[in-house]
């Protein structure tokens, strides 16, 4: 005989629970336990196109976020959790903010966000996001990840910062230490100009020239004159550029004065996924992208894979479903995400990177993969790349 | 002058009924490299198919199976002659597998359509296939035939197998991306390695839960290097060996007390790991550093290392 009270509190437990279970709309086996994931993006224009080459993606981010659910709800077959994704595409001109408060803020505690940072940062400091976990799957700014951190939202994509110093420690294995920095008209690119000369002070390479590009974008008519006169400078070992809408990048190779090698958003590029890449069982992912995408894998869609393979590695592990007791375990020592580039991924507890090692490469060949050997750190070598704790001016644990 | 020509005798037969060879596949050569361990010599390469990886031998010592990954099937060769003999349907890509104890039965990882195949080799006919979780890797049958057990490295679980019905009866999450599994001798005990987490764990056949968890530490070595791979127990359970992958290093582990008790300095990105028949010796597999290592076990030293290729991964041992 069970007493009145026990039988009382399991009547009551299996009622929330069958109302948990509504709202999020499933019924099926009652005893799983849920965790219910947004993925949130808006619709961006079409860009005129650069080449023939790579037609415009429009869903860059979310073949791998539902590749991710799959491979969640692998593991979560045996272990009683089921994982939900729910899109939220908003369009090109629609209010983000609006969507997440109506739809997503108090009924999710997991957003997969492909947004720009204006837009991130806007709906994690919004009200209903109180009890929100954000995973950035793309941005790289390095201000969001220091003086505007949120200690609801962790980066997953490698910041410019990290991708500078891996290309830098590449250069000082090879000793090609003078650079020729050419910086595009965007503001993007005046940040990854910044990052570029951060890493060159951190690693003891000079930059011996510094060029704004300041003509057109039209290869055809001008490029084979004009870069070959631009490109007119000092002796220099590379030639860094930063051009991150990719406008005139890809016109500088070949076309420069003297016969040197191009290095930063064109040329050799540092990357947290590659075509290329098919090392530690990279091969696999791979495969079983392309098959469900179609396609090939992309930078932010690696990004959103590894957010909901998160969020599933440590629910699996706490056997959680609680934001809190998920956050606090990733942000733990003990979390070992596994993302096919050799090593643990894991984040930094102080800006809630995810740090990671970073590919190397050229169009048609993974070149290396930082960091390279030899750049020595006390804790993980993966922290020779980008803002280490010391530097960090973000502490997510005060801001929380 | 008779007692040297007997002791010259006795160091013959000897050496004749120490002889034993070593098989290697080379993954970037597409070959099999053949070694005499004793001799501390590589005697030929030759070549298997596209992608060799893993190996293994049968219980009769006459057959060589062979994973060609790139070729989609496991070849069967003569362990004598090296010729080719057979194939088996694998599935795509085959990359790891285990021979049950009769040798007649063959399990399969098809780590992209996170499918476990199981193979009548005599038959050349897959007779069951069985859905495990994602990117199964490691594979392995307890030497009392009872169990096979999977290892899915992006769902971390070990899957339990009844090698009678082919039906999964349990599963076992693991530290992340588990690589490698061995059964003890006795099939008490099952060694599961996590390449991600870089622990060993130690689980109890009869409850299938972990018994001992063992981390790996390397004073000069970077943590997130330690990435364990290979391991294998001897038969009286007296020490493990597992291979530590980037950390260019094999740890010996005490298996009753677990604790370990040794780190040997081998090739870079040491991969998996084969006892000589008498288990006085163990061989390992160095990725990078293209050669393989030989470890004296009464001593606990390496011995010897002998360059055999371009990315050996799977070795497998003829008495």
């Amino acid at each position: 005989m069970m007493p009145a009270s026990k039988l009382f509190f399991r009547g009551a437990f299996n009622f929330l629970l069958f109302l948990q279970l509504l709202n999020i709309h499933s019924v099926c086996a009652a005893a799983e336990q849920v965790i219910a994931i947004a993925y949130l993006t808006q619709v961006q224009n079409t860009p005129p196109p650069l080449t023939i080459l790579d037609p415009f993606i429009k869903d860059k981010g979310l073949p791998g976020a539902e590749l991710a659910i799959k491979d969640n709800n692998t593991t979560g077959q045996f272990t009683s959790q089921k994982f939900v994704l729910k899109k939220f595409i908003v369009p090109v001109n629609g209010d983000v903010t609006d969507v997440f408060n109506k739809n997503i803020g108090d009924k999710f505690h997991y957003v997969v966000s492909l947004l720009a940072k204006d837009n991130l940062i806007k709906i994690a400091d919004s009200a209903s996001a109180k009890h929100t976990l954000f995973f950035d799957a793309a941005t790289q700014d390095d201000a969001l990840r220091n003086g505007q951190c949120r200690s609801n939202v962790l980066h997953i994509l490698p910041s410019r910062a990290m991708r500078a110093d891996a290309l830098a420690q590449y250069m000082m294995k090879k000793r090609w230490t003078n650079w020729f920095l050419v910086i595009g008209n965007t503001q993007e690119d005046q940040l990854f100009a910044d990052a570029i000369r951060r890493a060159a002070k951190r690693f003891g390479i000079k930059i011996v020239a510094e060029k704004n590009w300041e003509h057109t974008f039209d290869a055809r008519r001008t490029a084979q004159s004009v870069v070959s006169v631009f490109s007119q400078t000092d002796d220099y070992d590379v030639l860094a550029v930063a051009d991150e809408e990719g406008q005139f990048g890809e016109y500088l190779d070949y076309r420069t004065w003297i016969p040197r090698p191009v290095i930063g958003t064109q040329g050799l590029v540092a990357t947290a996924w590659h075509r290329t890449h098919e090392q530690w069982g990279a091969i696999q992912i791979q495969n079983r992208f392309k098959e469900a995408a179609k396609r090939w894998m992309e930078e932010q869609d690696y990004a959103a894979y590894l957010a909901v393979r998160a969020i599933g590695e440590a629910a699996t592990r706490t056997k959680s479903n609680d934001v809190k007791v998920v956050q606090d375990y990733m942000l733990s020592e003990k979390f070992a995400l596994q993302g096919y580039k050799g090593s643990p991924l894991s984040f930094r507890s102080w800006d809630g990177q995810l740090r990671q090692p970073i590919l190397l490469a050229s169009p048609r060949s993974l070149v290396t993969v930082a960091p390279v050997e030899g750049f020595l750190h006390p804790k993980t070598e993966l922290d020779t790349l980008g803002f280490d704790q010391p530097e960090s001016t973000c502490n997510m644990a005060i801001k929380q | 002058m008779k007692n040297k020509i007997l002791a010259l005798i006795l160091t013959i037969l000897c050496a004749a009924a120490r002889a034993e060879t070593v098989f290697v596949t080379l993954e970037k050569d597409n070959a099999l490299a053949v070694v005499d361990p004793l001799a501390g010599k590589l005697i030929k390469t030759v070549n298997v198919g596209r992608r060799p990886r893993g190996i293994a031998i049968s219980p009769d010592n006459k057959l060589l199976l062979i994973a060609v990954s790139d070729d989609n099937t496991i070849k069967i060769i003569d362990a004598d002659t090296l010729k080719e003999i057979g194939a088996l349907p694998s599935g795509d890509d085959p990359e790891t597998f285990a021979l049950n104890p009769k040798g007649d039965k063959l399990y399969v990882s098809n780590e992209d359509n996170s499918l476990v195949t199981v193979i009548d080799i005599a038959k050349k006919k897959v007779i069951k296939q069985i859905k495990v979780g994602v990117e199964p890797e490691g594979i392995t049958v307890s030497p009392d035939n009872r169990w096979a057990v999977s290892a899915s490295e992006t769902t971390n679980m070990l899957h339990w197998i009844d090698t009678k019905t082919g039906a999964i009866i349990d599963n076992t999450l693991v530290d992340p991306r588990p690589r490698a599994v061995s059964f003890t001798a006795d099939s008490q005990q099952l060694w599961t390695t996590s390449e991600m987490a870089g622990t060993l764990t130690i689980l109890d056949t009869k409850t299938r839960q972990a018994i001992k968890n063992i981390n790996f530490a390397i004073p000069g070595v970077a943590a997130d290097k330690i990435q364990p791979v290979g391991v294998v127990i001897d038969n009286d359970r007296h020490k493990g060996y597992v291979a530590l992958g980037p950390a260019n290093r094999v740890a010996i582990i005490n298996a009753q007390t677990y604790e370990v008790e040794k780190y040997l300095l081998t090739g870079q990105r040491v991969w998996n790991l084969a006892f000589s028949p008498n288990q006085e010796r163990l061989y390992t597999t160095n990725g990078v550093s293209n050669d393989i290592s030989i470890i004296d076990l009464e001593t606990q030293q390496v011995t010897k290392s002998i360059a055999v290729g371009t990315y050996p991964w799977g070795v497998a041992v003829k008495p």
